[in-house]
């Protein structure tokens, strides 16, 4: 019996101690795979961050994805933090970081670490080809644990991909979210989402709550990088950065269709042909079968993006299919963002309770040393001003190749061919534009009390768009009252990435797009006034003249039609002649 | 010749019909799990009290089990299937003992679990569980999946409020954290996706008043599932009288002679091997103690016995038993009953 006995306590010691007792060789693909885990989690630590304010207050986490220092973390990290904050990265060392751009909407802060070119960045993945049941890990600071900065890693699955999270009663909206069941806890807001190759596929920012308190259950959220990626460019324009509405509401009827149930009349959509009860077949390219797929949708791309919209509509027992590229519409008003009163901060509705957000940093105040100082430039409506005047002198790059029109003030007149073989003669002066076309000829006048026209009629004011092209090439930025760097886009929604110029004078004002990869101006869109589908002009090919350049084809669009397509042959630039006659005689 | 000639020609041709199979065509086991959830709509809404729970289909016509609770109180509650389809569901039955409850859609051939061939787990087993937490998911959109291991399995002993709940059946108790809204009459699995418990209700221990994360063992209900589906079921008082426990083969079939069950826990210590048995010729000896049927850890000679009164004829199954200092792992057969 005594033997018995011992033997019992043995074994139940041995249960206890079981995991690590059994005799059984461990297969070698199992230690594989454990090695390499755990190296894909070392690699990836070194580019995690603890973000503090400038005074050492508050506390989040955040991901470095460049070399020269540009990480990403939560809005709500960083919000009230001010301009300079503090991050800890695993090497124990505290790096001074600046504030670079903010998308209040999508809880997104991207800031810019100082002091190093040789940053360990973390590569980013693809949200988008996530799976339930992927392994994904989590790293950051939660609870603050770590003195050393090194970040902690927890492991869980992708728990559901596509997850619309409501704003509840903010303007800070989850769309299109992943849901991960690794432990998610306060603290690690703004920290990256990994998958098992180390690529960042998220940044964690909320959690569902309940009845324990302010502690994971098993359900935290992901803000998607594939979103991140549409606004990171936007990000990087020191600016607040907006989402963007459709103008138009759906719901879902008794048969599970998503069908318009409110539109507005002044909205885009609404001119390129959506009407109310048509049914939505796909947004971006992606099938729409509820309102969450649409909502989810339209949360992740910035305003002014286009995206292709297919719909069906039933006319006389007939169903028409339509397929439309959209343009969409801010999301806010400037003034939501940008509140006159300085004292009043930037968006900030109370905060939900079942949001897992983290305390903001104390409002510190602004000893910035002057190493630093360089690094933060101050402009009403920009975060930070640097940021934009470096991205908008690297896009404007493309100007430069065009050679130098600087005092080529005088009237410049190109000519050549329509696609549709009519001639034509475009004359350039400061007093006013004109066009002949085959036998017809427009004339926009300019001056200080002259108003913009859509001449020639139907192609959404072309005269006074050139207009902006010359004093572009002539007078850059100076010209114009705003003159910004905005982001990037597919062009036209299906095109090639274009970094996005923005130059406002009076009431009208121009987008101006340059090929990311090659710097090329591929074209720009004008507005007379807002309300209103733009004059779209593109460009491809040059032309040469004694050392400058004009694009060799340039077609223009507005509204649903092609207006012209015009083939320069030649061009010739006069410079600034008080002599000559500025008038744009044709 | 010519007959071999269109052999391959046909062989040829299957290879150009049927392209290799990529990870999209072939259903995960998370896919295919989820076909067989549906998300659950009805009373509730207010004080603390949420309307929206989970549930799983058991038979192609529209039998789902649920946890049985306060959203159910309608006549009609909203079944949402996996592919986003909406249905009316009504309760057929309802066994609040085992907090489950059955409802019927009116469908056809729907994906369904076979609670016939519903798996079981023992301590440390992996596991997935899906459920509608936080209404996360609507539509056609999945719900959420987490995972997590069995960290026991074992009584339990839990409150709702001020009442103890009647449920005295063994439970899987997890490291996932399924005591959450919405997620009760949602699903454990193994990660092949292998059916193994229902999810149950937002519960505390009575003891130390934590939140509980258990889930039901479906061979511990799948009976009264099947008596609901088919209108035999009445409610037993007694819950002695349930269905005894399988008893196929004894540890003696196998050749094992056990000590005497004397304790409540008697450790299972074999005491003799019979001459010439299936345990002589795998070398288990006298003294051995057998630790693991399948994984599955048995504390006692009364739990060995349950786990081998389960076998099927012809089932492999793997023991494990500790001689001295180390654990020795063999494998046998469950041999036809008719050699016995």
């Amino acid at each position: 019996m005594v033997s018995i006995r011992s033997s019992f306590i043995t074994a139940m010691l041995l249960i206890v101690l079981l995991p690590g007792g059994l005799a059984q060789a461990v297969d070698p693909e199992v230690k594989q795979a454990e090695q390499q885990r755990i190296e894909v989690m070392a690699r990836a630590a070194n580019t995690v961050v603890a973000v503090f304010g400038a005074e050492g207050g508050g506390g989040g986490s955040g991901v470095v994805i460049t070399p020269n220092g540009y990480a990403l973390t939560n809005f709500h990290v960083v919000k009230g933090a001010g301009t300079f904050m503090k991050c800890g990265m695993a090497d124990g060392v505290l790096y001074d970081a600046v504030i670079v751009g903010i998308d209040p909407t999508g809880d997104v802060t991207m800031i810019k670490l100082l002091g190093r070119d040789d940053f360990p960045a973390a590569p980013l993945g693809d949200s988008d080809t996530l799976r339930q049941g992927d392994p994904v890990f989590a790293m950051g600071n939660p609870f603050l644990l770590a003195t050393d900065f090194h970040p902690t890693a927890t492991f869980g699955i992708v728990s559901g991909v596509h997850r619309y999270q409501y704003p509840s009663g903010t303007i800070l909206e989850y769309t299109d979210c992943i849901q991960t069941d690794a432990s998610i806890n306060p603290g690690n807001s703004g920290g990256p989402l990994f998958n098992a190759q180390g690529e960042v596929v998220g940044i964690n920012g909320r959690i569902s709550l309940d009845k324990r308190g302010r502690v994971n259950v098993g359900a935290g959220y992901a803000i998607s990088i594939n979103q991140i990626k549409h606004f990171m460019d936007h990000l990087r324009s020191g600016r607040i950065v907006d989402h963007a509405t459709l103008g138009a509401v759906v719901s879902t009827n008794q048969d599970g269709a998503v069908l318009v149930s409110n539109l507005l009349q002044d909205s885009p959509v609404y001119r390129r042909g959506l009407r109310l009860d048509d049914d939505i077949v796909s947004f971006a390219g992606r099938p729409i079968r509820s309102v969450n797929q649409f909502k989810n949708i339209l949360g992740i791309f910035p305003k002014g993006w286009k995206l292709p919209l297919a719909f069906r509509r039933e006319v006389d027992g007939n169903i028409e299919t339509h397929e439309i590229v959209v343009r969409l519409e801010a999301l806010h008003s400037a003034s939501e963002f940008t509140p006159d009163r300085p004292q009043r901060r930037p968006p900030g509705p109370p905060r939900p309770k079942q949001d897992g957000e983290d305390q903001p940093a104390e409002g510190e105040g602004e000893k910035t040393p002057a190493e630093l100082a360089k690094y933060y430039q101050k402009r009403h409506g920009f975060v930070n001003y640097y940021f934009n005047e470096l991205e908008r002198d690297r896009a404007l790059r493309g100007l430069v190749e065009l050679g130098d029109y600087s005092g080529i003030h005088g009237r410049w007149i190109v000519t050549g061919k329509t696609e549709t073989a009519q001639d034509f003669r475009i004359v350039f002066a400061d007093s006013g534009m004109g066009l002949l076309l085959g036998e017809n000829a427009y004339l926009q006048p300019l001056g200080t009390d002259v108003a913009t026209i859509d001449e020639p009629p139907g192609s959404g004011g072309l005269l006074a768009a050139l207009n902006h092209f010359r004093r572009l090439l002539t007078m850059g930025a100076a010209v114009f009252s705003e003159f910004f760097y905005v982001g990037s886009m597919p062009l036209d929604g299906v095109g090639e990435r274009v970094d996005i110029i923005q130059a406002e004078l009076d009431a009208s004002h121009s987008l101006w797009y340059f090929n990311k990869q090659s710097g090329e101006l591929a074209g720009f869109d004008f507005w007379i006034h807002d309300d209103t589908d733009p004059c779209e002009v593109r460009f491809t090919g040059l032309r040469e003249s004694r050392g400058r350049f004009l694009p060799a084809r340039w077609t223009v669009k507005h509204a649903d039609n092609i207006f012209a397509v015009f083939n320069v042959e030649e061009f010739e630039l006069t410079e600034d002649d008080q002599a000559a006659d500025k008038e744009p005689g044709l | 010749m010519t007959y071999r000639i269109r052999c391959c020609a046909a062989a040829a041709l299957l290879c150009i019909l049927a392209p290799p199979a990529t990870a999209q065509e072939v259903m995960s086991p998370i896919e295919t799990v989820q076909a067989r959830i549906v998300k659950i709509f009805g009373a509730g809404g207010m004080g603390g009290l949420h309307s929206y729970s989970t549930g799983f289909i058991f038979s192609p016509d529209g039998y789902i089990a649920t946890v049985w609770s306060h959203v159910l109180d309608p006549d009609v509650v909203t079944v949402v299937l996996n592919n986003g389809r909406k249905l009316d569901g009504r309760v057929i039955g309802a066994e609040p003992q085992l907090h489950l409850a059955i409802l019927k859609v009116d469908a056809t051939d729907l994906p369904y679990f076979d609670l016939d061939e519903a798996a079981t787990a023992g301590t440390g087993q992996r596991v997935l569980a899906f459920g509608n937490m936080y209404k996360v998911a609507t539509g056609d959109e999945p719900v959420s999946v987490l995972q997590g291991v069995i960290a026991a399995k074992t009584r339990l002993r839990a409150r709702r409020g001020a009442f103890e709940v009647p449920f005295e059946g063994p439970v899987y108790v997890v490291d996932s954290i399924t005591n959450n809204p919405g997620m009760g009459g949602g699903v454990l699995t193994t990660p092949d996706g292998r059916l193994l418990a229902m999810i149950g209700k937002e519960l505390r221990n009575a003891e130390t008043n934590t939140w509980i994360n258990y889930a039901i063992p479906i061979d511990e209900m799948a009976d009264v599932a099947m008596q609901i589906k088919t209108g035999e079921f009445r409610r037993r008082d007694d819950p002695e009288e349930r269905k005894a426990t399988p008893q196929n083969y004894l540890a003696v079939d196998f050749g094992i002679v056990l000590i005497p069950d004397v304790l409540n826990r008697t450790p299972a210590y074999i005491d003799s091997v019979i001459a010439g048995s299936a345990a002589e010729e795998l070398g288990l000896r006298p003294d051995d103690l057998l630790l693991f049927v399948n994984g599955e850890l048995v504390q006692s000679c009364k739990e060995l016995q349950a786990a081998l009164g389960r076998l099927e004829e012809g089932d492999l199954f793997q023991l494990v038993v500790r001689r001295g200092d180390n654990l020795v792992s063999i494998e046998l057969e469950a041999p036809d009953k008719d050699e016995r």
